[in-house]
Order: C-alpha cells, then structure tokens, then sequence
C-alpha cells in the first residue's frame, strides 16, 4: 500500500478571506509578526501499489481539487500492508 | 411547458422551486432524483438550492457525479434551457457547465436577506421579461457566492454578454458585483439569488417570477418556430 498526501491550497490571486481573519485572531493574542496566513487543505488517500503518479494527478484534477481556485502538490510514500 | 426539479441529497429549496413554478407561474413540474437518468419529456431543468451531499470537499463537487448530471449535460448542449440556483450554480460550475468558481464569502458570513440585482442583460430566455438595467428585489441566502473567475474570462463573459445580473451593492466579494452569468449560448444561467423565493407578495416580492414568465415565452416561441 501507499498512502497519498495531497495539499489544496487557494491560487495566490485569490484572496483567502479565512486566512485573513486567522491573522486578525493571531494578532489579536499579541503575534503582530505575522504576515500572511493562507488556509489549504490535507487530503490522505490509501492506495493499492498499482496507483501510479499519473492517476494521483488526475484524481486531483477531476475531483480533489478545482484547479479554477486551487493549486495542489501531492507526495507519496510507502507503508506496509495491513 | 414541463420543468424537471433535481433533487439531490441535500437539496432543500427543491420545494420552492416546484411551487414557484406550479402554483406562482401555473405550469408543470416533477421531482427528478439524482439517480435517475433520463430528462425526456422535460423542456426545462432547474438545479435548486441546499447543500448537496453536504457540500463535502467543495460546493456543488460531488453532486457533478450524481448520474442525472450526464443527462443534465447532454439537455444542455442541446440548447434547452437550464438554471443553477444557488448550490445550483455551485453544481454548474463545478460540472463544467459555467466557467469560474464560487468562494466563501468575503467577510466570511452567511448572508440571508434580499438584494437589489441590476439586470444586466435582458436579452436572454431567462430575461427577456426584464428591461435592461432594472433593478429587481430577489434574496439570498449563502456563505459561498463570492463569484471568482480569471481576468481571460472576465473580459470574456463581458464581451459575450454573459453577465445576467449584478447586485447593486455587492454582499460578498463577486468579481464585477456578479450575481449571475450564462454560458455562451445563453441557454444555461446560474445564480446565487433566489428568485424561486421571489414569486409572491407575500413574500416581500413578486421579481422572480418574470424570470420564470421570460422562460415560458421562449418555450412557446420555440415550439412556434419548431413545428
């Protein structure tokens, strides 16, 4: 098996208003050093071996991810069979 | 005229939108359940509000793969008209069917109240019992309709008059005060106002219903020039 990590985050020129407010609350507890702070997503997916790059791409472009609002980057790894 | 109603789980404005259309509008109109697969004998669908499947993942992104969206797809290339309402519009949108997307909100809260809404062009079957540049009273009721598309589309729905309806004071962040916009043929709008919500007195307004009275002249005239 393989276990599949995916990140979806919103595109950079789309302004993320969550992200905004977190930096209010952040700010508000006394970090003002804080920039930036975008919100994103972590999707895990088990896979059989068989689950190639290729697939993984387009399950993230067909389903996982809008790419209209979203860029991602996934990584893969090994883990041993249940 | 016969109007399907998609039901998906979750869907929870499918009730007015049928009442809209057969008790406010007078015509006919059947519930359409996302597992079935055929439209036939339908001369309109609507894609009614809610959170369909939970609005898991994304608005509207899993409800792309409920069977009866093929059928949607292929009553919509074939020019018959179509109409996204809110999670409606998050469907078409994520199906393909509109281009851009609908983000959460700007200042992040759901918003439930009527809007003023320009209407932008009245020269689509949606429309055409509009004046252009009127502006209409029709609620909302989102956390995500903050409209977003690249500057390649934007320029692109303005120059095809994609753009149906704008708000006048824009709730929540849409690209160009967008409320509404049609693929290029005209023949699929999708919305975030409900003006299914919008055909009655008593109910603050009677706006939405030229939208359904606009829709109702373009069967007829088709069929007139079909037969």
């Amino acid at each position: 098996m393989k276990k599949v990590i995916v990140f979806a985050t919103l595109r950079e020129s789309i302004l993320d208003p969550q992200g905004v407010a977190v930096k209010g609350g952040l700010a508000q507890l006394g970090f003002t050093g804080v920039e930036e702070v975008r919100i994103g997503k972590r999707i895990e997916l088990l896979v059989t071996d068989e689950t190639t790059d290729m697939m993984v791409r387009e399950m993230c472009e067909r389903l996982l991810v809008n790419p209209v609002m979203e860029d991602y980057e996934f990584s893969i790894e090994e883990v041993a069979s249940v | 005229m016969k109007f399907a109603v998609i039901v998906f789980p979750g869907s929870n404005c499918d009730l007015d939108m049928y009442h809209a259309v057969t008790d406010a509008l007078g015509e006919e109109a059947s519930y359409v359940f996302h597992t079935e697969t055929s439209l036939d004998g339908f001369d309109a669908v609507l894609l009614p509000g809610g959170f369909s499947y939970g609005d898991y993942l994304r608005c509207g992104a899993i409800a792309q793969f409920s069977p009866i969206m093929e059928e949607v797809k292929r009553f919509a290339t074939e020019g018959k008209p179509v109409l996204g309402v809110c999670n409606g519009f998050q469907v078409l949108v994520e199906a393909g069917l509109l281009p851009g997307v609908l983000l959460r909100n700007k200042e992040l809260k759901f918003m439930c109240r009527t809007t003023r809404l320009k209407v932008a062009n009245a020269s689509t079957c949606f429309t055409s019992d509009y004046a252009d540049g009127e502006v209409i009273d029709i609620p909302i009721a989102h956390g995500e309709g903050n409209y977003y598309c690249d500057d390649a589309t934007y320029a692109m729905l303005k120059t095809h008059g994609q753009i149906a309806f704008t708000y006048v004071d824009n709730p929540n962040g849409s690209r160009g005060d967008i409320a509404g916009i049609t693929n290029r043929t005209g023949n699929v709008l999708g919305m975030m106002p409900h003006p299914e919500r919008a055909v009655e007195a008593l109910l603050g307004s009677t706006d939405g219903l030229r939208l359904f009275t606009s829709l109702v002249k373009q069967g007829a005239n088709h069929v007139k020039t079909t037969v």
